[in-house]
């Protein structure tokens, strides 16, 4: 591990001992999450988000696996075993609600934890590689929540699956073939709900594996904190068990209340009526949409209305539907690319003046009208907004995010993690952080990326 | 340096293009949408005074409702509306004994085979058949019903938004049109063989009226009012649609119960683990 006080693994036993020679996976535990991981002092409730969304995965694949037992992927008997699972299955109606509502939940902690890590730029160097581990497992995720919504096979599942799989018609020249090829026929039938069943299965474990992948990454540099000063020193620190356990333990409380007061009073809520009608290919509902956590990028595919065309000679180089399609895969795709187009040294938006009004000004109101936009219907003034806001969504992030880096004049940052906590540093007492092991004096181990004085402090 | 410049021009490239081509054009034609030609449904739905027995954190069902509910299924609507997800072993939560249900499955006939000849035919059911249909077939739905499918009911307050509700309205929204809403929409006419009803979203529904006063007798001596058959069956239909719908709820209270006093605990031991590290306040 990163910092040379972390604590060390001593088995006790002689069984902790013969396993920790044989196969050290209790030291792996303890060194990932527990008394081996030191973590800056100073993490605010927003890093509570990380755990909560490990929770939700885990809750996603254990109700999943549970409800795959009772389900049938065939169209003419899968609503009907969804049926099945809410009326004959042994509390089935709260695996199902759990599960449905869980997706929901998963996607509330995950769109958190992202905005946390864009507030306080936790994609800067030397965390780039946990960043973009974190958008892949952010796209798996929804693959996953739009096969799984799929699979009940009403009217909203058919019909939000033919408007998703249709973008793929987008693509010039080999669009229609491979559209149906991914679909297996021209509009989704059995062979697509079976495939989407498969890969709805599937691909939780592919996130889970790079969730190990991205808490490895992790556990290279360490925890970003909300000041973004890096860590110095054993009094910045304390180790993950038990002050982090205990306090994701109440994290996950808070979580868990409000889970469970959407699962056992208002478990539809947030689902849309039609799906309790079966798929039906010849009646289109009147107004088709994603669930509400796709909003935000159904509003930037649906803002391109026009083709874009040569004036006067009326010859089109790309059709709307294909600039919708790449708006959308873009709008997630330059996450990739945040690292490189924000360069500010200062990480946390606290100290960052210019950002800190762009980011509560400017990007969260417009993801808040986007996930607005999105649900609502295909009419004025929702088209003209959706646009105005996708185009600021972007300028946001690939025009001013570049520059206010370049020109902002940051506020001093706080020496240490320990001053920011305690006002001043090295007071006696201070350095409790630690515990009570023997203490390599102040020591840093240089890590890859890290300036010498083991911090990025402005230029002043 | 370089990755940024081609950020920007690429920002500024697609911004152009989706300002000049897409919302430029949709600027010069700007128009809110007008209020609409047409008869506008009722989107509001009403409800019985008081509200359902079974709506709120402490909902529970009325089994004497739901029963009457039944009742009004089985002699008014089930002679359209299938009930295709509900069993008549289910009918055991509406407070009957297994003899009743037993005897209650035993006055319906579901398809069968003839042991004898393996001819299809039709059998008295029993407690682990599930409701029939009324017709064999979409087709033979269509013929009876001026060419409209009676949808199946065992989810239907869940199909729709605000559904309970929903299902009341629609019982009792049989009404004259309003005179004014009638002449701001020119369009508006009800054809022969649809019947109007302002809490339907296309205005005219295929469904003739159903209740009338008086229309069942009640076993228990309830006064059959449309307004006591809707509150009735529409009950019933929520029963359906949600069988589990009182057991979830006070599952939940026991849930919530215990994880608000989890949470407190979790909080306590939190503030005792981080108390040590509070700073000195001098």
């Amino acid at each position: 591990m990163s910092f040379a006080w972390a604590k060390q693994y001593e088995p006790k036993s002689a069984f902790t001992k013969w396993v920790d020679e044989k196969l050290p996976v209790p030291r792996l535990v303890y060194n990932a999450v527990g008394a081996g991981y030191p973590v800056p002092r100073n993490l605010n409730y927003m890093w509570n988000f990380g755990v909560l969304a490990g929770f939700c995965l885990v809750l996603q694949i254990v109700t999943g696996v549970v409800l795959a037992m009772h389900y049938a992927a065939n169209t003419e008997v899968a609503f009907g075993t969804v049926e099945h699972i809410m009326r004959n299955v042994n509390y089935g109606w709260m695996m199902r609600y759990a599960h449905a509502n869980g997706a929901s939940f998963f996607f509330i902690v995950i769109y958190l934890h992202i905005f946390r890590g864009l507030f306080y730029s936790s994609y800067k160097a030397p965390r780039e590689m946990i960043w973009l581990l974190g958008v892949v497992i952010f796209l798996l995720l929804m693959a996953t929540a739009f096969m799984g919504y799929v699979l009940p096979w009403g009217q909203m599942s058919f019909w939000g699956a033919k408007v998703i799989t249709g973008l793929f018609g987008a693509i010039p020249f080999i669009g229609e073939p491979l559209q149906i090829w991914l679909v297996g026929g021209y509009a989704p039938d059995n062979a697509a709900l079976n495939r989407f069943f498969s890969l709805h299965f599937l691909l939780p474990f592919v996130t889970a594996g790079v969730v190990i992948l991205h808490i490895w990454a992790l556990h290279i540099p360490g925890s970003s904190n909300p000041t973004g000063v890096e860590v110095k020193k054993e009094s910045d620190t304390v180790p993950f068990h038990p002050y982090y356990t205990a306090k994701d333990g109440f994290g996950l409380g808070i979580f868990l209340i409000l889970f469970t007061f959407m699962v056992f009073f208002l478990p539809n809520t947030l689902g849309h009526p039609d799906n309790y009608v079966e798929a039906n290919p010849l009646s289109t509902p009147a107004l088709i949409v994603p669930e509400w956590y796709f909003y935000p990028f159904y509003a930037i595919l649906r803002a391109f209305t026009g083709d874009l065309t040569i004036p006067f000679t009326g010859i089109v180089l790309i059709e709307a539907k294909l600039l919708g399609v790449i708006a959308m895969f873009g709008s997630i795709l330059v996450w990739f690319f945040l690292p490189w187009l924000d360069k500010s040294p200062v990480r946390s938006g606290h100290y960052r003046p210019l950002f800190n009004k762009f980011f509560w000004l400017g990007l969260m109101p417009c993801m808040g009208a986007l996930f607005y936009l999105g649900g609502a219907k295909p009419e004025e003034p929702y088209i003209v907004l959706s646009q105005i806001f996708t185009a600021y969504y972007f300028l946001h992030f690939l025009v001013i995010l570049p520059i206010i880096s370049q020109i902002e004049v940051p506020k001093p940052l706080p020496f240490s993690i320990t001053e920011a906590v305690l006002g001043s540093d090295d007071k006696p007492g201070s350095s409790t952080g630690g515990g009570t092991h023997p203490k390599p004096k102040d020591a840093v181990k240089d890590l890859p990326g890290r300036d010498p004085d083991g911090s990025l402090q402005p230029a002043e | 340096m370089t990755i940024r410049l081609a950020s920007i021009i690429v920002g500024l490239a697609l911004t152009a293009v989706l300002v000049l081509w897409s919302l430029a054009p949709g600027l010069l034609n700007f128009a809110l949408p007008e209020d609409p030609p047409y008869y506008a449904y009722q989107e509001e739905n009403i409800q019985p005074a008081g509200g359902f027995v079974f709506e709120g954190p402490l909902g529970t069902w009325d089994e004497q409702q739901l029963q009457r509910g039944y009742q009004v299924y089985k002699e008014v609507c089930s002679a359209c509306h299938s009930l295709k997800y509900v069993a008549f072993r289910n009918l055991e939560q509406l407070g009957y004994n297994e003899a009743e249900v037993r005897a209650e499955a035993a006055n319906w006939n579901v398809p069968g085979i003839d042991p004898l000849t393996g001819e299809a035919t039709t059998r008295p059911a029993t407690p682990t058949d599930y409701f029939p249909s009324p017709y064999p077939n979409d087709v033979a739905a269509r013929a009876a019903n001026n060419n409209a499918i009676p949808p199946d009911l065992s989810l239907m307050t869940k199909a729709r938004k605000d559904g309970t509700h929903y299902v009341y309205s629609l019982l009792l929204g049989y009404n004259e049109p309003d005179p004014e809403d009638v002449a701001k929409s020119p369009d508006f006419e009800t054809p022969a063989g649809l019947y109007f009803n302002e809490y339907f979203y296309n205005i005219n529904i295929a469904m003739p009226p159903q209740l009338y006063p008086d229309l069942i007798t009640y076993s228990d001596g309830t006064e059959a009012t449309p307004e006591q058959m809707a509150e009735d069956v529409t009950a019933f239909l929520t029963w359906t649609a949600e069988p589990s719908l009182v057991e979830r709820k006070q599952t939940g209270w026991f849930v919530i119960g215990f994880l608000f006093f989890a949470t407190i605990l979790a909080f306590l031991s939190y503030k005792q683990v981080w108390a040590g590290l509070k700073p000195k306040k001098t």
